[in-house]
């Protein structure tokens, strides 16, 4: 009953969206559906359920971790779009408004996805629709952002495509298990056909790689993020890349079934440290703030890459990051969203002071950073703290090693950038006048910064018993 | 029978290298087009008895549908609007990139001798077939400037996909297969629109003007 609560009633308000007449009270329509999500999860959580649909949707643990994580950053984003639509009248917030809930719908259909057919057309319905509301501002920067995330995470999309057939042909020999539920592949394990296995996962990890944004295939991400609304922004680097995640850690589960774990660890290893570095690199020296929220997303992309890939209790940390990472996004694209407007620019060298005009989200912007780049307490530090105790746990000295490495040229590069925003005396810098801090602008990323904190503070058993089970889906611990 | 599935997948392979060889848009679309159609052909002649004929027949028509009538439609539709007629100053020129998508047929032969299928003997040149479609579809994206040639090269890329997913017919749910169309379908729907701003925005559908983005 839950399960088809947050699927579908999504996806009727945002058909409902498109046809409804006032734009004034067409946001409503965001925080019904945000509402009614919320209270799905919070059905699934107290009472599971079992899987539905010939066990094609079926929340599991890590299903779980992820979409509880959209549920919440997904109502902190509908409150907020209250108050930026709000200000934006002159927009029409028709394709918008349809499109996050459509993203809704998508994101959580990856979420609960058993078969990795469904898990494809799901992935690339998150494509769809958001490309049209990249192009929100309807200016020349926009569009061409729009265009590049559409074809890049199209191409991306298709690899995989390939890559799930290629799944699909290994369990196709005599005996195999001829199907995509991933409990099916998961089962044979060994019988499917390696060559097929491996080929698969190459594919697969471009594929889902591209939407997660991994170094080389990042292209799309500081285009997207830097012209998209702030709204647009959070959910993209805390929603879409976590589903994207997902994904990729469901491959990895077959793999490893399949006798391909060690090289299947290695790839992701790899690509999680050259997107820690190229991260690293990009964020010293951004002229752009919203460019940089970027390539911090690039970096925590790789951040979980590693923490699936090391294997043993670097997975459960991945998994807690999913969390850390989804909601501490929230806070930094929302209030760099709103800095943005206060400013009407983003660009690094026109923008200071941000604390003095917006006493709250810049405050907050500030703290969103601390918290992304692993200050304790907040949680990313317990979850960063977990990966690398996994790390250096396996004696993977160098892989640890070159994690705090690419940890604090981070936390100067993007601390140098913020600091130049936050701090000074805004006077003489760009302005846009009839904007200031309100409680439906600045009370969602303040809500988000605090669970990140509480998280920090204390984590309920629950929590760590499921980051747990999610991790022993992929053979951690 | 498996003579004409032979030649089929042989049509598909030069229809390819005419994609790549070609600068005129009119002509691109028509080979698209065409090679949908063959596509199309093809779920026809691979289906064995024991497929589900509704199964096969939507497949083989969603595909003529969408991929060698609605699709072109549209990409002509762009062009006549956009007044283009020709692909010029292609970033790899027309004859290296007829030689990259030989080199691509090649490796493909060889590379899939290496992989182990369920029932060779009717397949022979079916894998090769798909992998060199998808590179040639990988190189017209990477390689030219108009959107619409971009957008093609997507299509083109999706047909290798499909070509490989008739492999699998009778295993994969009629549900997914309808959602791989249907999500093509919006792909390409949703490229047309950007498409169409973009002429409006920069009154070109050059992707050089496409470079404002940078760090």
């Amino acid at each position: 009953m839950a399960v088809t609560l947050v699927i579908l009633v999504p996806l009727a308000l945002a058909a409902a969206a498109l046809a409804w007449p006032d734009a004034r009270s067409r946001p409503w329509l965001l925080l019904a559906g945000a509402g009614a999500h919320a209270a799905g999860m919070v059905a699934l959580w107290l009472r599971p359920e079992p899987p539905l649909a010939e066990g094609y949707l079926f929340l599991d643990a890590a299903g779980k971790v992820v979409l509880s994580t959209t549920s919440a950053l997904f109502l902190a984003t509908a409150v907020y779009a209250q108050g930026y639509l709000r200000r934006r009248p002159e927009k029409d917030n028709r394709v918008f408004v349809s499109g996050l809930l459509g993203l809704l719908a998508a994101m959580t259909v990856v979420g609960l996805a058993q078969h990795l057919g469904i898990l494809w057309v799901a992935i690339e319905l998150t494509t769809l629709a958001t490309a049209p509301l990249i192009y929100f501002n309807r200016n020349a920067r926009s569009l061409e952002a729009a265009w590049k995330y559409l074809l890049v995470s199209s191409l991306g999309i298709a690899l995989a495509l390939l890559g799930t057939f290629f799944i699909a042909l290994s369990g196709a020999g005599p005996g195999g298990p001829r199907s995509l539920l991933v409990g099916a592949l998961v089962e044979a394990g060994p019988g499917l056909s390696k060559p097929w296995v491996r080929a698969a996962f190459v594919f697969l990890l471009v594929g889902y790689g591209t939407k997660m944004g991994l170094a080389p295939l990042h292209s799309w991400k500081p285009d997207a993020y830097g012209e998209a609304p702030g709204i647009l922004g959070a959910l993209l680097a805390g929603g879409v890349t976590n589903v994207a995640f997902l994904s990729l850690a469901r491959v990895f589960q077959v793999t490893r079934a399949a006798g391909e774990a060690a090289f299947a660890c290695d790839a992701l290893i790899g690509l999680g440290l050259l997107s820690m570095a190229l991260a690293a690199v990009f964020m010293a020296g951004q002229r752009d703030f919203k460019r940089m929220l970027a390539y911090s997303s690039v970096e925590h992309m790789g951040i979980l890459a590693i923490g699936l890939g090391l294997g043993g209790g670097a997975v459960a940390g991945a998994f807690y990051h999913v969390l850390n990472n989804g909601l501490a996004k929230g806070v930094l694209f929302l209030t760099a969203g709103n800095i943005h407007r206060a400013y009407g620019s983003k660009r690094v060298d026109e923008v200071r002071g941000a604390s003095r005009r917006l006493p709250l989200s810049g405050p907050l912007f500030f703290a969103g950073f601390l918290a992304v780049t692993g200050t304790p307490p907040f949680s990313p530090f317990w979850s960063e703290f977990v990966i690398l105790n996994g790390a250096l746990g396996k004696g993977r000295y160098a892989v640890g090693g070159l994690f705090i490495l690419f940890l604090a040229v981070v936390f100067v590069g993007m601390g140098a950038t913020v600091l130049k925003v936050v701090q000074g005396d805004d006077r003489g810098a760009p302005e846009r006048p009839g904007f200031a801090d309100s409680w439906l602008t600045a009370g969602p990323p303040l809500a988000l910064l605090a669970s990140v904190l509480a998280l920090g503070l204390w984590l309920p058993a629950p929590l760590a018993a499921l980051f747990r089970s999610a991790a022993a889906l992929m053979g951690g611990s | 029978m498996t003579s004409w599935i032979d030649m089929t997948f042989v049509l598909v392979v030069v229809v390819n290298l005419f994609l790549l060889a070609s600068s005129r848009l009119g002509a691109v679309i028509r080979a698209v087009a065409l090679q949908g159609a063959l596509l199309s052909a093809l779920a026809l002649l691979l289906a064995s008895p024991a497929h589900a004929v509704g199964h096969v027949l939507l497949v083989a028509g969603g595909a003529l549908v969408i991929k060698a009538f609605f699709i072109p439609w549209l990409m002509f539709r762009a062009i006549r609007e956009a007044a283009i007629r020709r692909e010029v100053e292609p970033i790899v020129g027309f004859v290296p990139s007829l030689l990259l998508g030989g080199a691509g047929i090649a490796l493909a032969f060889a590379f899939s001798r290496g992989l182990p299928l369920p029932a060779p003997e009717m397949h022979t040149f079916l894998v090769p077939t798909a992998l060199s479609t998808v590179w040639t579809g990988l190189l017209l994206v990477v390689s030219r400037k108009k959107a619409v040639t971009q957008a093609l090269g997507f299509l083109v890329l999706e047909n290798g996909v499909f070509i490989f997913g008739l492999l699998l017919t009778d295993f994969m749910p009629v549900m997914v297969e309808a959602g791989v169309l249907l999500d093509l379908l919006a792909a390409v729907f949703v490229m047309g629109i950007v498409i169409f701003h973009i002429n409006r925005e920069f009154a070109s559908l050059d992707t050089d003007a496409l470079a404002s983005l940078k760090d």
